[in-house]
């Protein structure tokens, strides 16, 4: 009878845990744009549909981003982004999934702004490749925004550009991520 | 009894563990949306034109494009003519998007030294996701002015006798990323035909297709079928094959057809080049945008 009321004590906090737990948080509208930088011309584009979900207890980080989503000042750049460059017909997507390497100087329970490291594997036009990335994570009132700059070379991700117009693609391309989270119920 | 019920309870344990142990692999799938959402078939082909033909795309919203069209003397001139090249017709056009969905374009041609203007409007657009659409439909109406100088002077002229009106839907379909297939019923009205055997009302049938044969090098054909007993028995229908070279800001568009005019009026109704006799020409359309106003939006 003891082992009976143990065994449904177990299972009962277990469910209440996986419930309740305010750990995980989420955002569908993550901001991510980013920037190339030449001599011959700026190319600039933004997308505001990311996804992402972070887990507050594991330091599990994870970003799916919609290639087509993404919005260039010229009509002609867009079509050439999806059509040439990261062929979103074929590679819809670009995630990233890795983690927090310094979790332990996060308190998502606690105010403030905390420096964090991000490691993990990024894919982008069927291509994965291992980065590492410094952000900031900030705690307000229960609200998690997050914040990264980093730079992608389109060269690691074979995203092959012509000759022709090698001037006007800066070789690193500067991706800067914002994230306004909130808390997620299961 | 007693050793079931212990086992219905660690099988509810187990089941209550599980969904957070498969939670920690996906994280992204917590929040999968259910919702599909629209997705529009972009890109069906490089540029707005097929070869002669109007192609399923619009010049983009406040877009302006300038195309420099070429089409060269015919093949079989020989050596002596280098294959065509010391002749040229040439059309220089600008389209103009005004909206999504509705694009203008003006244009002179040295055949005829005619002046065209077009309307083009996206009816239904082809989509996947929730709203689903197999066909984009598009409604082209264009104008062409004929200004050469009159023929018979001595004759009561008039000025609507220059003109000449095409009226065209286009349903095409991009069947993949590389092959769209379009169909184009016509209608071209000639306000004066050379003679009363030809009719006024011209109705013909198109078929354009591409296929992309890399990222940036399209293979694409048009052939316009035109019912019997409508123009001069001379006349033959249209048929074009070319590529598309993309090249960053420009499209260039190298083919062969049997047609010398670039307007609808004249390629459907007035091409005289038999492809048997090599009385095909070289030609091709070199398209640049510029972006005037800034209002990308889907």
């Amino acid at each position: 009878m003891r082992s009976t009321f143990l065994t449904l004590l177990f299972s009962g906090v277990l469910a209440i845990s996986s419930a309740f737990a305010q750990d995980k948080y989420f955002t569908k509208n993550g901001q991510v744009s980013f920037f190339s930088s030449t001599p011959m011309e700026n190319i600039e584009a933004s997308n505001n549909n990311a996804t992402s979900v972070i887990d507050a207890k594991t330091g599990k980080m994870e970003f799916a981003i919609l290639m087509k989503a993404f919005k260039f000042e010229k009509a002609l750049m867009e079509e050439h982004f999806n059509e040439n460059y990261v062929e979103s017909g074929k590679y819809p997507k670009a995630t990233f999934a890795g983690n927090i390497t310094n979790l332990s100087g996060v308190d998502f329970s606690k105010n403030g702004t905390y420096k964090v490291n991000v490691k993990g594997k990024m894919t982008i036009h069927g291509v994965t490749k291992d980065v590492e990335a410094p952000g900031t994570i900030t705690v307000e009132n229960g609200k998690v925004k997050a914040n990264s700059v980093f730079n992608v070379a389109p060269e690691d991700y074979k995203i092959e550009i012509p000759k022709l117009v090698r001037e006007k693609i800066a070789k690193e391309i500067k991706v800067t991520v914002n994230m306004d989270y909130q808390a997620l119920k299961s | 009894m007693k050793s079931f019920r212990k086992f219905f309870l660690l099988a509810l344990t187990f089941f209550a563990v599980l969904p957070t142990v498969f939670a920690q692999d996906d994280l992204l799938s917590l929040i999968e949306d259910d919702k599909p959402t629209t997705e529009f078939a972009k890109a069906s082909f490089k540029t707005t034109r097929v070869i002669n033909s109007q192609s399923l795309e619009n010049t983009a919203s406040g877009v302006l494009d300038m195309k420099i069209s070429h089409r060269f003397g015919p093949l079989n001139g020989g050596a002596y003519e280098l294959f065509g090249l010391d002749a040229a017709t040439i059309r220089i056009g600008l389209d103009y998007g005004i909206s999504k969905h509705l694009m203008v374009g003006v244009g002179r041609s040295s055949v005829q030294k005619t002046y065209d203007g077009f309307l083009k409007m996206k009816l239904l657009r082809q989509s996947s996701g929730a709203r689903s659409m197999p066909v984009t439909v598009i409604w082209f109406s264009g104008m062409a002015l004929n200004s050469l100088k009159w023929q018979n002077p001595e004759r009561n002229n008039y000025f609507s006798s220059r003109l000449a009106y095409t009226h065209q839907l286009i349903f095409g379909r991009k069947f993949s990323e590389g092959f769209t297939l379009q169909f184009m019923p016509t209608l071209v009205h000639r306000n004066l035909t050379a003679t009363d055997a030809e009719k006024h009302d011209v109705i013909a049938i198109g078929v354009a297709g591409r296929q992309k044969l890399t990222r940036r090098l399209a293979i694409n054909a048009e052939y316009y079928y035109v019912l019997p007993d409508q123009i001069a028995e001379n006349m033959r229908n249209s048929l074009a094959i070319g590529f598309d070279i993309e090249t960053g800001g420009h499209v260039f568009q190298l083919h062969f057809t049997n047609s010398t005019a670039m307007v609808e009026k004249g390629f459907i109704t007035e091409t005289d080049g038999n492809w048997f006799d090599g009385d095909i020409r070289f030609g091709f359309n070199i398209s640049r945008v510029f972006t005037i106003k800034q209002s990308n939006k889907d």
